[in-house]
């Protein structure tokens, strides 16, 4: 075996056999909801390589040209080099559309997946103390995944992405104070400048992902440092670890699941379009404004903002020295609330409940109906938002009048919460009281929690 | 187990080879998409099978479970090395000296780093010029013409329910875009103040929607209304664009227009109002 005799040579120089071979029989618990935050890491994988290969391409040139290649409807059509770059790689370099849509299906998978790991984190409690650092930390990674979808879509200049951008400058613009001078700081001027692409760029392929690479870093060692949660079953408790090895079982697991999850983006970016650029044209400033767009739709991650502005009344501050602008509502105040109370809610739990225990337990939803119905509440509040993103599109299927839907959607977005909370918080309790117990689950009738341990070190707790 | 692994290895080392042969024979996305997820999902499935295969009934005589138990140390340190950390620390400290003398020059310190922190913060203006008076001025003047693409618009061309996209000139920067339109003279009722800003029916408003700023792009002839693709915002163009539905708060600005004396469209002077989305000092006067 080779083996040996590398490991050996490694050692004389770096060391830390004992670690190693710590890692290696590492224990890892299963459950299926644990492989979420995985599927976000090979995701990330799959959006740096595939991006990669683009950026061989894309032209990140905001200056005009006039088309030649060989997609036949825009020929002698002005554009942006971008834009042109984007179909030059989508039409006349090899294997570069199927690497575009890839790029594409793996940004929409990893925002989707980061939000279903961190509902999973939320309604099982893995955010309490000590993952509250970590749930921070996994916070702001999911607000710069939107962000850096949001800045790759637009960097391709095609109509509709430049669509999303004008809607951002106008909820840039409705930040009290700083609104104009950050638009004009972004874009290098008024909207829309030249300088959109290229600045879009660095941002989309160096800053943002850089800062995604350390806090993905910090996640994952976190993680490590403070290992894995477990969910409640027999012989499982606050100061144990009961799982698979990281060598091979964990390993052969974790692997299977990467190559499976990049399998699954590479069919869909072979098999299912998406963001066909050349249907929709270029965006050129001015020009654009005599294009009729409709139905324009955003990638799903940024639906749910669309739908605040689209239900939010005809309502807007304006005194003769400050107006607070209709978009401040939908666009500013929403997101940061919602990201706001994001953050804070483990903090705000522990300060509720008195918290300040260390838990490595999960809980299932039904063991805190309060937050399964927050969760419960949370999510309809979203997909009321998400659906009224469309209410042009709604319209038209159900042939009622768009305003119809929005009255609509503006009641449900109050009314649908509440009832989440009250249905789902009773569901809880029901099922705690009724005592019965999922199917497969794992290590037979639980123990009755048990109290927690008293620190021996005293004092030093928090 | 074995068999089914060496079958999902076999179609993914072939997929491999057909991947090749595609991309050789020029190129084809959705075979390409397909025969990569053929050669990944078959290593994928392979591992599966294999990794679910652990302390199963292969397992040989000696090895463990897969489950396995271990302990879980408690994250905190001891009371011990927290000290020691502490300790530490002020050992470092009194090696910086006395305690007032540290005060004195920390306070410098922060100083000089806040000062430093302040300067850094300067070549941020760089990025975009100031906003000045850039969001309350187009490029309409007095005597721009309305043009489409470069060519001047002659005001008899219009007929009634006719709607065009003009700007001034050869400038066609987006906040100048303007939507012109001919309506029944008699049935339009414009705010006070406007006389004489629309000869013979003819009325132009800006583009940008008031609410976040897209183009303004559908009219609708019979009920006269002017509908935003983005968000659903309608503007009755009879009674001086001012919103019927929708988040939009604020009419379209409207451009005072006259008919020179070649019957081109001509403005009579720039919009009177910031045009497009709000922004928080939009109603002062500069």
């Amino acid at each position: 075996m080779l083996i040996r005799p590398v490991l050996r040579w490694l050692d004389d120089r770096v060391g830390g056999a004992p670690f190693f071979s710590k890692a290696l029989n590492r224990v890892f618990p299963d459950h299926w909801s644990f492989m979420l935050g995985e599927i976000v890491l090979y995701c990330f994988i799959v959006l740096v390589a595939t991006g990669t290969y683009l950026g061989f391409f894309f032209e990140p040139s905001g200056r005009e040209v006039v088309y030649d290649g060989s997609f036949a409807p825009l020929q002698g059509v002005e554009m942006s080099a971008a834009y042109r770059s984007a179909l030059d790689l989508s039409f006349d370099v090899r294997a570069g559309l199927v690497m575009r849509q890839i790029h594409h299906w793996a940004a929409l998978v990893f925002v989707a997946t980061m939000v279903v790991h961190l509902a999973r984190v939320f309604l099982t409690g893995g955010y309490r103390k000590p993952r509250d650092l970590n749930w921070v930390v996994g916070v702001t990674l999911l607000v710069l995944a939107i962000v850096n979808g949001f800045l790759g879509y637009s960097l391709l200049d095609d109509l509709l992405s430049g669509t999303g951008v004008r809607v951002a400058n106008a909820i840039l613009l409705a930040v009290p104070f700083l609104g104009p001078d950050l638009a004009f700081g972004l874009f290098g001027g008024e909207f829309p400048t030249e300088d959109l692409v290229p600045r879009f760029y660095i941002l989309h392929v160096l800053v943002v992902p850089a800062i995604i690479v350390g806090l993905l870093s910090v996640h994952l060692a976190l993680v490590w440092r403070q290992k894995h949660t477990q969910f409640a079953g027999e012989g499982r408790t606050e100061t144990n670890l009961v799982g698979e090895r990281l060598w091979p079982a964990y390993a052969m697991k974790a692997g299977s699941l990467f190559f499976l999850t990049v399998a699954m983006l590479a069919a869909l970016g072979g098999l299912a379009q998406i963001n066909p650029i050349w249907a929709y044209g270029p965006f050129r400033s001015g020009l654009a404004t005599t294009a009729v767009t409709s139905a324009s739709q955003p990638d799903w991650y940024m639906g749910w903002l669309d739908g605040a502005l689209r239900l939010m009344p005809a309502w807007e501050l304006r005194t003769e020295w400050f107006t607070l602008p209709n978009p401040f509502f939908g666009g500013v105040l929403v997101p940061s609330l919602f990201f706001g109370l994001l953050y804070a809610y483990p903090f705000l739990e522990a300060r509720w409940t008195h918290d300040r225990h260390r838990h490595n337990l999960l809980q299932r939803p039904r063991d805190n109906p309060g937050r399964t119905g927050i969760g419960a509440a949370v999510a309809s509040f979203y997909l009321v938002l998400f659906l009224a993103g469309s209410n042009d599109v709604l319209a038209g299927v159900f042939e009622v009048a768009p305003e119809s839907i929005t009255a609509l959607f503006r009641v449900l977005v109050i009314v649908l919460p509440a009832a989440a909370f009250a249905l789902t918080r009773r569901l809880c309790r029901e099922l705690q009281a009724s005592g019965l117990r999922p199917i497969a689950e794992p290590g037979g009738p639980r123990p009755q929690p048990e109290p927690e341990p008293e620190d021996p070190r005293g004092g030093v707790r928090r | 187990m074995e068999r089914s692994a060496a079958v999902a290895l076999t179609i993914s080392t072939l997929a491999a080879l057909g991947l090749a042969a595609v991309y050789i024979a020029g190129g084809q996305p959705q075979a390409e998409g397909v025969l990569l997820a053929l050669c990944l999902g078959g290593i994928g499935v392979a591992l599966g099978l294999w990794g679910k295969d652990i302390g199963g009934s292969h397992r040989e005589p000696g090895a463990e479970p897969a489950v396995v138990t271990a302990e879980r140390p408690e994250l905190p340190s001891d009371a011990g090395p927290r000290a020691d950390v502490a300790a530490s620390l002020d050992r470092g400290g009194r090696a910086l000296g006395r305690h007032d003398r540290r005060r004195f020059l920390g306070r410098f310190f922060a100083t000089a780093a806040g000062a430093l922190g302040l300067a850094a913060l300067f070549p941020l203006r760089s990025l975009g010029p100031a906003p000045g008076g850039a969001l309350r001025h187009t490029a309409w003047r007095e005597g721009s013409r309305a043009t489409v693409d470069g060519r001047p618009v002659r005001a008899a061309d219009l007929a009634v329910g006719s709607v065009l996209t003009v700007f001034p000139g050869d400038d066609t920067s987006e906040d100048s875009a303007t939507v012109l339109i001919r309506v029944d003279p008699d049935r339009l009722d414009l705010p006070a103040g406007r006389e004489g800003w629309a000869p013979d029916g003819l009325v132009a408003y800006s583009k940008i929607c008031t609410h976040v700023g897209c183009p303004v792009g559908l009219y609708q002839e019979t009920t006269n209304e002017l509908l935003c693709p983005c968000h659903q915002s309608t503007f009755d163009v009879l009674r001086g664009a001012r919103p019927v539905s929708g988040p939009a708060t604020r009419s379209l600005p409207q451009l005072p227009i006259t008919i020179d004396d070649e019957g081109f469209v001509v403005a009579q002077s720039d919009y009177e109002e910031p045009i497009g989305a709000g922004f928080w000092n939009r109603e002062r006067r500069p």
